[in-house]
């Protein structure tokens, strides 16, 4: 650079620069958009906290009133209106406990084994075809489908593969499976995906079958991952209650076996209690004759129900964070 | 195995339960689209004496479920629709603002340590069975949010859709919309927060360093980069709240109307909650039409579904 050359800055224009400045009321406006903005957003989780709160709290001190271990530990046979049971207690749960466990097993038996193979077919089989595409396309919008679709589906699957009328425990797992399937699927994907390529490629070059990789490296590495997924799942139906309705049914006495005959499960149970709403005492049935007495179990069943989905989502949880795999990321 | 005679077998037998194995994972990868097919089909036939029936009997069956007030599928099937998509639509209209601002709030405000915290009390809002929403929405929220209603009819009862008086107890449309509002918002939030988490680093810090402040960086970089998102997150919580049942049951007071009154009582009913109050004292033919509204209802999820999830594909790649 000679330093007779002009400086190109020389034939620039003068600008007046002070013309850009914001003036103080612009500055002062922008900033009070700024604070109003973080005020409505931090305002936002607030109002979304009062109905968390609210509802756990009525839960609890509702439910709270009932829930005893004569409650848990009889059925509602012989309950008549709001009279007390000879055991002293005002029926219970039991028999829907029962119902509950075994639906919800049913629909694990059948969801895990095929939605784990199915995230093996999408992660380990698909070299990115057209078919896996559309499967992951359908598994997300299955995702989707309506919990009363489910129980439709059920219902009509039985009605004629099984005769009409048909109604018991394990059409009800059919049901809940259809919804838990996708959720499965999405989650053990995702487990599958995070396992190291370099343990396959390891594994294919001490001359192991594809099959072994899968079953003894990649699936052992990916399980912790794939358990919280699967209890994440099981949390999720084992509350649903709309297909439950129209496939399990509702009865008074413990039924203990899934495959015939109506169960009563803890959301429908709680619902049919509300809907209930009140029984009437007779003049001489005295003060132990409580009128609220379904309402009261409706809360103490919905505690209950929301204890067992708080604890399967915590454990979930724990799962997965205690004995997540160590990826180089 | 660990004899070398035996390396030759098993071997072997490795390739077939290789084959079995790779048999077995396309079985399950194809059973989901028989699955979803077969949904259709077993709800398509049973819904068949609808179609092929005996039109004079179907007509009877409706006009009893009715109360006469329609007289054929579609008359029947036309105001469950509307009030299928009108509690929908409200509620995610009631979502979707409180969703982003919270979603914005863990990605962009909060510290790091009280943003993990604040995703696991929104999931938890998730985890919460419906029926004890409706639960919570018949016996809690139906008394307590009467004189909000009462103040929304009063002072803004010139908007047609406000127009009073408003229904006590407020078992409406309105209500409905409220509880259902807060179960599809942990989705819109958890899939915006998502979204908003991926916006490039570069252009948040571009923007800051022109001079932006914290809201005019979101509405310059996070914004405009998370919209699709957003759309995709919202039409899956519509999907999530068209097919809800319990909240929408234990709470409306149920009618067949074409009303978008929000306020008043027994003006609608959605296709999912009619279907789980008529089912008990349906007979044969009865069930076929509740199970002909479901078949319409599955359709308009999947549609709703599917066009998220393409939106979704689109964006990511």
């Amino acid at each position: 650079m000679s330093t007779v050359e002009q400086s190109p800055m020389d034939k620039a224009p003068v600008i007046d620069f002070d013309k850009f400045k914001p003036s103080r009321s612009h500055t002062a406006a922008r900033k009070r958009k700024d604070f109003a903005m973080g005020l409505l957003i931090g305002l936002a989780f607030i109002v979304a906290l009062i109905p968390l709160i609210s509802l756990l709290w009525t839960t609890i001190s509702n439910g709270m009133k009932r829930l005893n271990l004569n409650f848990l530990s009889y059925n509602m046979s012989g309950v008549i209106g709001g009279k007390p049971t000879p055991s002293g207690g005002y029926g219970g749960i039991l028999h829907a406990i029962i119902g509950t466990l075994e639906i919800t097993l049913g629909a694990m038996v059948i969801s895990v084994p095929i939605g784990l193979m199915c995230a093996v077919y999408l992660v380990e089989y698909s070299n990115r075809s057209g078919l896996a595409k559309s499967v992951s396309l359908l598994v997300d919008v299955m995702s989707g489908i309506p919990s009363i679709v489910a129980g439709l589906f059920a219902f009509s699957m039985f009605t004629i593969i099984a005769g009409p009328g048909t109604i018991n425990g394990f059409e009800g797992s059919v049901a809940l499976s259809l919804l838990m399937i996708p959720t499965v699927v999405k989650s053990s994907e995702e487990m599958l995906k995070v396992v190291p390529n370099d343990l396959r490629e390891a594994s294919y070059a001490l001359g192991v079958t594809k099959q072994r990789t899968i079953t003894k490296i990649v699936l052992r590495t990916a399980l912790p991952g794939i358990v919280s997924g699967v209890i994440l799942a099981i949390a999720r139906v084992i509350g649903e209650t709309a297909p439950l309705l129209m496939t399990a049914g509702y009865i008074a006495t413990t039924n203990m076996n899934l495959f015939s005959g109506q169960m009563t499960t803890l959301p429908v149970y709680a619902y049919q209690q509300y809907s209930t709403l009140s029984v009437t005492c007779p003049a001489s049935a005295g003060p132990s004759c409580v009128t609220s007495i379904p309402m009261e179990r409706a809360w103490a069943a919905a505690l209950m129900l929301i204890l067992i989905v708080l604890l399967l989502n915590l454990i979930g949880r724990i799962v997965a964070k205690v004995f997540a795999v160590k990826t180089e990321r | 195995m660990s004899s070398a005679s035996n390396s030759a077998t098993t071997a072997a037998g490795g390739k077939t339960a290789d084959k079995v194995f790779k048999g077995v994972a396309y079985a399950c990868g194809i059973l989901i689209l028989v699955t979803l097919a077969a949904v259709a089909l077993f709800l398509l036939f049973r819904a068949w004496p609808l179609i092929g029936g005996d039109q004079a009997q179907n007509v009877a069956a409706i006009e009893s479920f009715t109360g006469n007030k329609a007289h054929n599928f579609w008359q029947f099937v036309g105001p469950l629709m509307f009030g299928t998509v009108l509690v929908a639509a409200s509620a995610l209209i009631v979502s979707f603002f409180i969703s982003v601002g919270i979603a914005l709030f863990i990605s962009h405000y909060a510290p790091k340590r009280l943003a993990t915290a604040l995703s696991y009390v929104i999931d938890l809002l998730a985890a919460i069975p419906s029926v004890i929403y409706g639960l919570w929405g018949g016996i809690v929220l139906v008394p307590a949010v009467y004189p909000f209603w009462n103040w929304v009819a009063t002072y803004f009862g010139w908007i047609p859709i406000f127009a009073g008086p408003a229904a006590n107890p407020p078992r409406t449309v309105a209500t409905v919309a409220l509880v259902l509002a807060v179960m599809i918002l942990p989705i819109i939030t958890s899939l915006s927060r998502d979204i908003f988490l991926q916006t490039p680093r570069l252009q948040e810090e571009a923007a800051l360093a022109l001079g932006a402040t914290r809201w005019e960086m979101i509405k310059l970089a996070v914004l405009p980069f998370g919209r699709s998102g957003m759309v995709s997150a919202s039409m899956l919580g519509l999907g999530r709240a068209l097919g809800e049942t319990m909240a929408v049951l234990m709470i409306l007071s149920p009618g067949l109307t074409y009303s978008a009154h929000l306020l008043q009582a027994s003006k609608n009913q959605t296709i999912a909650a009619n279907i789980a109050s008529q089912y008990p004292e349906a007979n044969a033919l009865g069930v076929s039409i509740l199970i002909g509204t479901g078949l319409v209802l599955f359709l308009i999820t999947f549609l709703v579904n599917f066009i998220a999830r393409k939106i979704v594909e689109k964006a990511s790649v």
